[in-house]
């Protein structure tokens, strides 16, 4: 064989090696130590992996990447800030977590009907103590209430409430009605039910009454946590539910057509009035057996839920001071 | 008019030297593979994965916009996708051994001599046209699957009998480098009849026999020579000769075959399909052209085969029909047909430019993001990976486009009256007919 026909048949092979390896072995080097996480819609498969473990105190280094569509990125019962996920483009996100536990990765965009269905979970092990933290109950199972069920109310205001008009008849309210345990525990048509009962209020009309339920339920909450409260409701609650809570967000003619139901409608006062924050604490924390409500234990932490709790209850209570 | 560019003896040894090319081909071998790569193992999301962005946008720019109407087959002279089967095919990749290797080399089917196999690639292609531009993973695979089969067209037959009757590029470039102003021909026929051994068809030690089944001595159209320049290697004579030459010059002898006039509607209609799927308003049309094995998809592909097929050759047929009992010819109307539709050439090449001005100029700016991040990993090659998107040239666009079209009518015109000069049949209801595909295709660019 000429030394030409030699040359030119090791500088194909070599073309053809240099330009299929160096990639890969350039991949494969920076790729060490790195997860590499894609999103895709989950009627797609949603995130991949959709478990990954990791260690206390060590450094997790995540490249997220979505094969479709725009992502966001969250940890759940984390501080991590919220990561765009831009298809074709990669995101480099470090976390250290500083206690074992399971922690749910979610997509914080409307991506497609399923939305909700993209989630993963990090295990993290080791620290201090792998022993599970003795955890209390939540409330709606301390008060055993059975979420499922139907809530209607048992009584509705012909009026919106007023908390601003009932907080000129604060003074004749006995204070065991502001405190938390009873509004967490009460609808506010039982609350309603329970102050017309009252002797002391019976000088007041039924709208008056109504508008001191009004009152107790803003008393519990707090402008920071309310406003807090209409973010995430904004983010994670509306495409359902809708912005004005309505239950017509983009998304409910899927969900409808999915289980037969449409997102509840918070700005029906026979359906919310009829639920107590424990009630609607259990929905969130659980999620909605055959209703398509996703739940939301894993991401939120307690607070965070009683937060969109307080701005659910302004679909239905006026003059909420913000 | 033709000015001989193989008379200048520096341009001579550089086409007859084979080492320039093997670099050509081992850069675009290399880029071949690394597409294939790319679209199988990068990112799947289109516009950011080379594979997709460097085949689509990239080189079908360079190869419509500049190599097709400056160099007709000049792509064929470098395109990697034959290297590997011609080696095997070869034994060698250089010169030709002294020892040929024993290989089937069997000889292309006679019925099969034509281009209604590529014509049948072609429209393949431009049916799953939607999916393959926009997934790598689909790119990919058409690409590889054209590398194997070349490979295993070059065990079994003589030549490059894949480039030559089946690949769907190959076809519309052969069409269109009829108007390119370069040409290879031979200096003088003479000396072609009384040359011994015909080397240039049957190879020599010099050079392989034309790897395209060309006799360089009747070459008359830049159709099916495909550049590779053995022949200028192998003749004995110094009778070959690379010519620059007046734009469309192979369009003044009208084809009489029916493979190439289809060839001619394929490409005019699917410019115009694509015109209309990729780049119109048409939301519902776009999702039943990319919703493939739907029910809306096959409606979709009857429309268009419906279209390519039928409507558009019919309405052609009519136009000519319409001139022959203008001009009271007998000449048999399949043979005018074929002639007339080269007048279609100039017109489709004109409708794919302006086509690929708006598709190129709108994506471009992907090319520049993707050359840097090729697999969608997050890398940063040139420092331009996190450009956003944006189109170019915009008010430019439209202006450029009327007057590619425009030109395009006008060079269909003046081709239609020589092709009815040359069979002696009234060429003005083929002119309506172009005017008309004209118009419509303005209506969808503009």
């Amino acid at each position: 064989m000429k030394r030409s026909e030699i040359l030119s048949r090791l500088l194909v092979i070599a073309g053809v090696l240099l330009v299929l390896s160096v990639p890969l072995a350039v991949h494969f080097y920076e790729g060490q130590g790195i997860v590499e996480i894609h999103g895709r819609m989950a009627e797609s498969g949603g995130w991949s992996p959709n478990s990954i473990h990791a260690q206390v105190g060590v450094p997790l280094h995540l490249r997220l990447t979505s094969d479709d569509v725009m992502h966001g990125f969250a940890i759940g019962q984390s501080d991590m800030p919220v990561v765009d996920v831009a298809p074709g483009k990669m995101t480099e996100v470090t976390i250290t977590f500083n206690k074992p536990g399971t922690y749910t990765y979610y997509c914080t965009r409307w991506c497609g009907p399923n939305h909700w269905r993209m989630r993963g979970t990090i295990e993290v092990s080791g620290g201090s103590s792998d022993a599970p933290q003795p955890v209390s109950p939540p409330l709606y199972m301390t008060l055993n209430l059975n979420i499922d069920a139907p809530h209607p109310a048992i009584a509705t205001p012909t009026e919106r409430p007023s908390a601003l008009r009932g907080a000129a008849f604060a003074a004749m309210l006995s204070s065991s009605y502001l405190t938390n345990d009873y509004y967490r525990a009460h609808s506010p048509s039982q609350a309603y039910l329970d102050l017309r009962a009252d002797p002391a209020l019976s000088s007041l009309s039924n709208p008056n009454v109504w508008d001191l339920v009004a009152y107790i339920w803003q008393s519990n909450t707090t402008p920071e946590g309310r406003a807090e409260g209409q973010r995430l409701f904004a983010r994670n609650c509306s495409a359902c539910h809708g912005e004005s809570g309505g239950g017509d967000g983009v998304f409910s003619a899927s969900v409808n057509a999915q289980t037969g139901k449409f997102p509840a409608n918070f700005t029906d006062p026979a359906s919310l009035l009829g639920a107590s924050p424990a009630l609607l604490q259990g929905k969130i924390l659980r999620g909605g057996m055959g209703t398509g409500m996703p739940y939301w234990g894993p991401i939120f932490e307690n607070e965070t839920i009683w937060s969109i709790i307080g701005y659910i209850y302004t679909f239905q209570f006026d003059e909420v001071q913000k | 008019m033709r000015s001989e560019l193989t008379r200048f003896s520096v341009v001579k040894s550089l086409l007859k030297n084979r080492w320039p090319q093997l670099f050509g081909f081992i850069v675009m071998l290399a880029g071949f593979l690394y597409a294939i790569m790319t679209g199988f193992i990068g990112t799947p999301v289109g516009n950011n994965n080379f594979s997709t962005v460097f085949v689509w946008i990239a080189w079908w720019a360079i190869l419509i916009l500049v190599a097709v109407p400056f160099f007709g087959r000049g792509w064929c002279a470098v395109c990697p996708i034959p290297l590997p089967g011609e080696w095997i095919q070869r034994g060698a990749i250089l010169e030709p051994p002294s020892r040929k290797p024993r290989r089937f080399n069997l000889r292309w089917p006679n019925k099969l001599r034509n281009i209604w196999l590529q014509n049948l690639t072609f429209t393949l292609v431009a049916l799953f046209s939607t999916v393959i531009l926009t997934t790598p993973k689909v790119t990919a695979v058409v690409l590889a699957a054209m590398l194997f089969l070349a490979v295993g067209m070059s065990i079994v037959f003589e030549r490059r009998t894949f480039c030559r009757y089946l690949c769907p590029v190959s076809g519309f470039i052969g069409l269109y480098a009829q108007t390119a102003p370069v040409e290879l021909r031979v200096k003088d026929k003479q000396v072609c009849i009384t040359c011994k051994g015909k080397p240039c068809y049957n190879g020599s030690a010099a050079g392989y026999g034309c790897p395209w089944d060309v006799f360089p001595g009747g070459l008359t159209k830049n159709t099916y020579c495909g550049l590779c320049m053995e022949c200028l290697r192998t003749c004995p004579n110094d009778n070959i000769a690379i010519n620059l030459r007046p734009f469309a010059a192979d369009l003044g002898q009208p084809s009489r075959k029916l493979d190439e006039a289809f060839k001619a509607f394929i490409m005019l209609g699917a410019a115009m399909v694509y015109a209309g799927v990729l780049l119109g308003p048409w939301g519902e049309l776009k999702s039943a052209a990319y919703s493939v094995g739907t029910v809306a998809w096959f409606g979709y592909v009857m429309a268009f085969l419906a279209f390519i097929f039928g409507l558009l050759p019919a309405l052609f047929w009519l136009a000519v029909k319409l001139g022959q009992v203008l001009s009271k010819s007998n000449v048999p109307a399949r043979h005018v047909f074929a002639a007339f539709a080269t007048a279609l050439v100039p017109l489709g090449l004109m409708f794919w430019v302006a086509f690929s001005l708006s598709f190129v100029l709108t994506n471009a700016s992907y090319i520049f993001i993707a050359f840097s991040d090729p697999f969608g990993w997050g890398w940063n090659l040139f420092g331009t990976a996190a450009l956003t998107w944006q189109p170019y040239l915009t008010t430019a666009l439209v202006p450029l486009q009327t007057l590619v079209l425009v030109g395009g009518l006008l060079w269909s015109v003046r081709t239609a009256q020589k092709v009815g000069r040359e069979v002696k049949i009234q060429p003005v209801p083929v002119i309506v007919f172009s005017m008309l595909v004209t118009l419509v295709m303005l209506g969808l660019l503009l």
